[in-house]
């Protein structure tokens, strides 16, 4: 999986690695932004109030 | 002679990716792990902040003892007559601060109103449960907050010991009754309840069916920490209030999170 996507980025390694950390940047600010605020509310903890 | 070769290149093609997939889950997980236990609570210690700056309210006054002095807050005249009583605001209004004298280095904290994690317990800091009095009212001044993540308002729950204070001001919003006041409340009792126990949040806390006398407040958050498996409870009785264009409370001078606001 990663070594197909590192065969089929461009240019020589240095390139190759710079945009792969871009890549990575990138999800991580999806998951920060989108994904973990999402699935947060289902985590069983941060309860913090009395009811039902 | 080829097919059991090619048979297995796939083999290892498809365990490869898989052992790819586990380890690409586990970073993920990790990454939830910093964005709940680490991100949440500088988003939240920013936005709560933030909250507080732009809330709409008088400045106490200060004395100068001599001209060339640096200016102190004035100290409020404890009162104990009957505090006048705010109106319940809209939902996810603030309308008020909290400041624990106890939990030294702890900024002022927010309260609105509403205790959804959507839009109040996450993103406003404290919030005020529903239909319990509002400050200094007779019946129970009931708030929930995060004892971790989200800025974690209530983390430091547990160093509370009868008698300490926890000072709420309001906030001018309608400059009705009840606007720019301190409550300054005191440590009764604490409790470790199970979530269903709601008695804790009653006018009387733990008599849902009594007639309340008391000025009391009530503080929820989890127990224990980054656990949903039961409540930690604290309950407080109004000591007295004081209109904040009298002065600031005794209790919060000299204290750090005083001299922020």
């Amino acid at each position: 999986m990663y070594g197909w996507l590192w065969r089929h980025l461009p240019g020589p390694t240095v390139v190759r690695v710079l945009i792969s950390a871009v890549l990575v940047a990138a999800v991580v600010v999806a998951c920060f932004t989108w994904l973990y605020p999402a699935i947060a509310p289902h985590m069983p903890f941060n309860q913090t109030t009395v009811g039902e | 002679m080829t097919t059991p070769r090619r048979t297995s290149h796939v083999v290892y093609g498809v365990v490869g990716v898989i052992g790819e997939l586990l380890i690409t889950l586990g970073l993920l997980l990790f990454g939830f792990l910093v964005w709940q236990l680490w991100w949440t609570d500088v988003q939240g210690n920013r936005a709560q902040a933030e909250i507080v700056r732009e809330i709409q309210r008088e400045t106490p006054p200060v004395a100068t003892p001599s001209p060339s002095a640096t200016p102190v807050p004035k100290i409020a005249e404890p009162r104990h007559d009957d505090p006048p009583v705010m109106e319940q605001p809209a939902h996810a209004t603030t309308f008020a601060t909290m400041q624990v004298p106890r939990w030294d280095g702890e900024p002022e904290r927010p309260i609105s109103q509403g205790t959804d994690r959507a839009t109040v317990l996450d993103v406003l800091g404290v919030g005020h449960y529903d239909g319990t009095a509002m400050p200094g009212d007779v019946g129970n001044f009931a708030v929930a907050g995060h004892r971790t993540t989200y800025a974690k308002p209530f983390n430091r729950v547990a160093e509370l010991k009868k008698g300490d204070a926890v000072v709420v001001r309001t906030a001018t919003l309608d400059g009705g009754p009840g606007t720019d006041t301190w409550y300054v409340y005191k440590v009764v009792s604490t409790e470790i309840v199970a979530p269903t126990d709601v008695a804790v949040i009653a006018p009387v806390p733990g008599e849902p069916s009594a007639q309340p006398t008391k000025r009391m407040m009530t503080m929820t958050t989890c127990h224990p920490m980054f656990s949903a498996r039961q409540r930690f409870i604290v309950h407080l009785e109004l000591d007295y209030w004081a209109p904040v264009s009298s002065g600031t409370p005794a209790e919060l001078v000299g204290s750090t999170s005083a001299k922020e606001s």
